[in-house]
């Protein structure tokens, strides 16, 4: 297990770090996609509860399901691997934020319209601030399922350390293959603590001191 | 409905300051769908420039929704609203918003941003210089009592009540407009801190002079501070509107009547004002100074308390002759049972707040919090027995 460790670390270290990018990269993506769903949904009871719906149902899909039918129309490679990690990214967020941006008291609402402010700008400053703690909760939450999902996007010969779980499972019993599919799990699992703690920082220094608990 | 009512004998002091604007309402409707009967249904009432307009009524009246569509939180179904000469009734409502003071009850602060932040919103919306948006946030911050060194980086949850439903006035004078709505501000606070509140908006307008309509449920709160008062029943149909003394002596109609309450003789206090009466002045010490020379000016004037005041000269305790003359220096101790009265609070309020710290008497307060001389139960007693005697000649 070290040895394999040691012989292979330029190729781990390279893997771990195209699985992070690939992860914060669909997980903001994501993120920006769920807000703006978010933002045009939230008013609307019929159109809230549509997208609570889409998310709940979305979670369901199988990711080997998802990325399996993705490669059809896109082949192999990083579409649709990002394709398929963004869509999960996107899922949690957008029912955080639905019931975050729900969640803001009435009366500061109307006092914003009340002094002056318009509908964009009370939606800019007043309104997601204050969901804000809500969505990163849902974030988080994105966060940590997708490093698990994004491994499976090796199958569509993602980047990431879905590989090392792959080709270690697929040659199993032979030489470092099961070195090669501990590997992967473990460094994802590490990879995932260690982007929830940064998250949490980040929580800490963007939650306004008003509202911080 | 809308005919000018005679100007009465003024309850305000003729020298105030007005810089609001009036406000005409013509014909305003508002229907909303599914529903038979309009919310507001064929209002046209006007009110005159600096002047305090009292809307009271049972819930689901209209008085809210009638009071909304004169910044458009609500759009008026049919209608005119006229804010000074201009017809307001189509431009754009964020804009004509900044131009119009609004509270709601507890503030409506915004609780991610200091109080400096919240108070300067409008200002800044409106595109003033920073130093002077800072300047402004001091100025009101003192208007409303609060200490801006104090209190300008505090968040709203870190204020109490009241202090939070000051720095919601505080936010709605920042630019300076002429028109101030108020939603059942006080409705959410304790009723001492709502006396208070009520004293100090009193003391505010009588500086600002803006024109003020303000929503209540509660009739003796509409005595208080109106200047006069519109009775609305169900569609917002206006069954009374005058001064509170013409109110309490001829209600309109049984309805009002009813509304006003027994007792009414006894409302009277309700509309006696503190700052009709002779005032006593006090003997007054500053925190700090030798309590023998306070000793010697109070036994020279006759009195037999001192008034403690602060260095910004606001009262904050007031012993006896005798239990000052066993101290050497005024201690900077704050009573927090200081029985305070505003001068524009009423006999009632004073009669109350004096009742409530067991004593005698009661410490007013003029502008700014500083001392404006000491009511006493007897001043007051001497008021009911001559209301008695005119009311029996």
């Amino acid at each position: 297990m070290w040895d394999f460790l040691v012989d292979r670390r330029g190729q781990i270290a390279y893997q771990a770090f195209q699985h992070v990018s690939l992860v914060v990269q669909c997980v903001l993506l994501g993120t920006l996609i769920a807000l703006v769903l978010a933002a045009l949904v939230y008013r609307n009871p019929v159109a809230t509860s549509l997208a609570n719906g889409l998310s709940a149902v979305g979670l369901t899909i199988p990711a080997f399901a998802l990325l399996g039918i993705l490669l059809a129309p896109f082949g192999f490679g990083i579409a649709p691997a990002v394709i398929a990690v963004t869509f999960y990214a996107t899922l949690p967020v957008l029912r955080n934020a639905v019931v975050g941006l729900a969640g803001v008291d009435r009366s500061v609402i109307e006092s914003a319209r009340g002094i002056g402010m318009s509908r964009p700008a009370t939606l800019l400053r007043i309104e997601l601030p204050l969901a804000w703690p809500v969505i990163l909760a849902g974030i988080r939450i994105s966060t940590q399922m997708v490093m698990g999902i994004a491994a499976i996007a090796a199958y569509v010969l993602g980047p990431g350390l879905g590989g090392f779980i792959f080709t270690g499972l697929a040659r199993l019993g032979g030489a470092n293959a099961l070195e090669s599919a501990l590997v992967g799990t473990i460094a994802i699992v590490v990879l995932a603590l260690v982007l929830d703690l940064l998250l949490l920082v980040v929580g800490r220094l963007t939650t306004p001191r008003g509202i911080r608990v | 409905m809308s005919d000018p009512v005679p100007t009465p004998v003024a309850p305000a002091a003729p020298e105030r300051r007005v810089s609001g604007v009036p406000i005409r309402l013509e014909h305003v409707t508002k229907r909303y769908p599914g529903q038979d009967r309009p919310a507001v249904d064929d209002v046209s009432l006007e009110i005159a420039a600096g002047e305090t307009v009292m809307f009271v009524g049972p819930s689901g009246c209209g008085k809210t929704t009638l009071l909304k569509m004169i910044n458009r939180l609500i759009e008026p179904t049919s209608g005119r609203i006229f804010l000074g000469d201009e017809d307001v009734t189509n431009q754009d409502p964020d804009r004509l918003r900044r131009r119009i003071g609004y509270v709601i009850q507890a503030g409506g602060l915004f609780p991610h941003m200091t109080v400096a932040t919240n108070v300067g919103m409008v200002p800044r919306m409106l595109g003033w210089e920073k130093p002077r948006i800072a300047e402004r946030i001091d100025e009101l911050l003192d208007l409303v009592g609060l200490d801006p060194d104090v209190y300008r980086d505090r968040y709203p949850r870190e204020l109490s009540g009241g202090q939070q439903q000051r720095v919601g006035v505080a936010r709605a004078l920042a630019a300076d407009p002429p028109v101030l709505l108020m939603d059942e501000p006080f409705g959410a606070v304790d009723p001492i801190t709502r006396h208070r509140l009520q004293d100090e908006l009193i003391a505010i307008q009588g500086e600002i002079g803006k024109t003020i309509v303000f929503v209540t449920h509660d009739f003796d709160e509409a005595l208080k501070l109106g200047d006069r008062i519109v009775v609305f029943d169900v569609g917002a149909r206006i069954v009374q509107y005058d001064t509170p003394e013409a109110i309490l002596a001829d209600p309109a109609e049984e309805y009002v009547a009813k509304f006003v309450g027994a007792g009414a003789t006894l409302k009277q206090l309700t509309l006696t004002r503190v700052n009709s009466l002779e005032l006593r002045p006090a003997t007054t010490a500053t925190v700090g100074e030798a309590a023998a020379a306070a000793v010697a000016r109070a036994r020279a004037a006759g009195d037999e308390l001192i008034v403690v005041l602060d260095r910004r000269g606001r009262p904050i305790s007031w012993p006896t002759v005798a239990e000052v003359s066993r101290m050497t220096t005024i201690p900077a101790t704050v009573d927090e049972k200081l029985p305070v009265v505003g001068l524009g609070s009423t006999l009632s309020d004073a009669l109350d707040t004096m009742l409530a710290a067991s004593q005698g008497g009661a410490v007013v307060l003029g502008r700014r919090d500083r001392l404006a001389g000491v009511v006493t139960v007897e001043m007051i007693m001497d008021v009911v027995q001559r209301t008695r005697q005119e009311a029996a000649g």
